[in-house]
């Protein structure tokens, strides 16, 4: 190592490239706030975009408080962590320690000699969590107090966000590291496993872990009133296909993104993100058609998200073409999985797990089929597929039951329901005080004032 | 003087209304309602899931008429919602005490 003692230099393009990336990342859960909040009944449509915006709120505060030295703060400080599980989360706490000659630390996570500021490697996987625990309020639409929810995004997030998030991406053991499961199944081969798990931006780590949390609080929090009895339809189908729209977008700085540097790998990422979404939107619809005589807009909304979720794990390991085959499998399957609610008799109220578990399982196995290196089916043996399902499985397994843990644990303390009275007459009036939408023409819907908002004067005056 | 009530389809809205102002009729209220008759409703899939829809749009039209015009005012609307298919409508017309116009104060046929 020749240049060992030259300090690293800030790569300004691939640094750029992730401020924006970030960004896009970020713009998604608000996005996903939409694409909820249509799905849901108006009665209820607050409640759902706040259930995304109270996670923005406080998970993007406890990232850096401990979720970021709990899921990396090992990568460049002599890399302890505990068992594999994750890392110390006071090490970093606050971030105090990432300063720098030029305001930052740098970091170059995959050692490829592209350094970024660490600051901002924190920001993109900030963004992660936030609409990882986001994504999770679909399964409980309508139903759950707001103080429940928020507590519970402090609990999962640090308990089963970071500690997965470690495993997979921080050299835990999900990942391709010396101590990981791979390397114990199938050897090392100059210090890293022989047979790389293939998670390129959170199909386990985001949407599995997400799918599974959803189906464990849905099992725990119960059915809606009426749930497979009275209608409860989209109230604003616009809305989610706007929503739906801005995850696609942001989707592609979620997986470009994940490379860290602004490269070819990031260009064929990209435009295997375009592919599968297409298909997947077309395999929806093809199903829909199919059994239901009609393509409906909220089928090409979920086609494309399904379409997303399945191509976040394989989105660097496959062609254009093993994408698109990808995709269209994946809005296929998604489509025939959302009805299995209703037989099982689980209210999973916006398909968390029709589309994010089933999608994520199927993306991350998938990429075992179809990556163009050491995919089942390009010939590259068995190893790679039987390494994608253990850690499909490990994920799913691990959050389900960490999740149900949780969520008996706050039903038996804080309750997640609201009473049926306030959940018949509506969630955003009994919960928020508030209503999505002024109903008819008639001026404020004969609201008056009874109490006038506190002017700065009167602010003043209380204090003199 | 009579009230006229019309449930007619959305659609010939603009029809009805045109027939009842070339007739000479002054004025009228409408408003968006919901219902079934025999049409009874629709079927909407989300996601796979069949919900029937029994409520079906429909527009609520109110007119005012001397006692004398009732039946040829009837005669206008029925002639201007027919479609002759299912979820036409219906019409009905019934005796009213008193009209007042706010304005002015003016009672009976002259307030109309």
């Amino acid at each position: 190592m020749p240049f060992a003692a030259e300090p690293p230099v800030i790569n300004e393009a691939a640094t750029a490239f992730m401020l924006i990336a970030s960004s896009m990342v970020l713009l998604m859960t608000p996005g996903l706030a939409l694409f909820y909040g249509g799905m849901t009944r108006s009665k209820s449509v607050l409640n759902m975009m706040m259930m995304s915006f109270g996670a923005m709120a406080v998970v993007g505060i406890v990232y850096v408080l401990w979720g970021y030295s709990m899921s990396f703060g090992n990568l460049q400080d002599g890399g302890s962590d505990i068992a594999g599980i994750f890392a110390n989360p006071f090490h970093l706490f606050g971030l105090g320690d990432l300063t720098g000659p030029d305001g930052a630390r740098l970091i170059d996570p995959f050692g490829v000699g592209v350094f970024i500021p660490e600051y901002i490697y924190v920001g993109f996987q900030l963004t992660f969590a936030v609409i990882t625990v986001a994504l999770i309020s679909g399964a409980i639409a309508d139903r759950v107090k707001f103080g429940t929810w928020i507590t519970f995004a402090v609990i999962w997030v640090t308990v089963v966000y970071f500690p997965i998030a470690h495993m997979v991406w921080g050299g835990g053991l999900l990942s391709g590291s010396e101590g990981g499961l791979s390397a114990k199944l199938f050897g090392v081969t100059d210090g890293v496993a022989s047979v790389l798990p293939i998670d390129f931006a959170g199909g386990t780590v985001v949407h599995i872990n997400a799918g599974a949390a959803g189906l464990a609080l849905a099992l725990v929090v119960g059915k809606r009133l009426g749930f497979g009895k009275v209608a409860m339809r989209p109230h604003n189908l616009p809305l989610v296909m706007i929503g739906a729209g801005l995850l696609w977008f942001g989707w592609f700085g979620f997986n470009a993104g994940s490379e860290l540097a602004a490269d070819g790998v990031a260009s064929a990422v990209w435009l295997n993100t375009m592919v599968a979404t297409c298909a997947a939107a077309i395999g929806w619809l093809i199903v829909e058609k199919v059994r239901d005589g009609h393509a409906t807009s909220l089928g090409a909304a979920s086609g494309v998200v399904a379409g997303l979720v399945a191509i976040t794990p394989a989105c660097g390991a496959l062609s254009p073409v093993g994408s698109i085959i990808l995709g269209v499998v994946a809005g296929g399957l998604s489509a025939l999985a959302v009805g299995l609610k209703y037989k099982l008799g689980y209210d999973d109220s916006l398909d968390v797990v029709g589309v994010h578990l089933v999608a994520g399982l199927w993306g991350t196995i998938g990429a075992g089929l179809l990556a163009t290196s050491t995919g089942l089916l390009y010939g590259g043996g068995w190893q790679q597929t039987v390494l994608q399902i253990l850690i499909a499985l490990i994920s799913l397994v691990l959050s389900l039951t960490l999740t149900y843990l949780i969520a008996l644990a706050l039903k038996a303390t804080l309750g997640w329901r609201i009473s049926d009275e306030e959940e018949s007459e509506g969630i955003d009036q009994a919960v928020h005080a508030e209503s999505g939408y002024e109903i008819g023409g008639l001026p404020a819907s004969g609201a008056r004032t009874t109490r006038p908002a506190v002017t700065a004067s009167q602010v003043e005056g209380a204090n003199a | 003087m009579k009230l006229i009530t019309a449930i007619i389809k959305p659609h010939q809205l603009d029809e009805v209304k045109e027939a009842l102002e070339a007739f000479g009729v002054a004025g009228m209220t409408i408003s968006e309602a919901s219902g079934y008759g025999r049409q009874r409703g629709h079927s909407e899939v989300y996601r796979g899931a069949e919900y029937t829809v029994d409520f079906v749009p429909k527009v609520r039209l109110e007119v005012l008429v001397d006692d004398v015009d009732s039946s040829d005012v009837v005669e206008v609307i029925l002639k201007a919602a027919q479609t002759g298919r299912i979820g036409d409508g219906k019409i009905w017309a019934v005796p009213v005490d008193e009209v007042v116009r706010v304005r002015t104060g003016e009672r009976g046929v002259d307030a109309l």
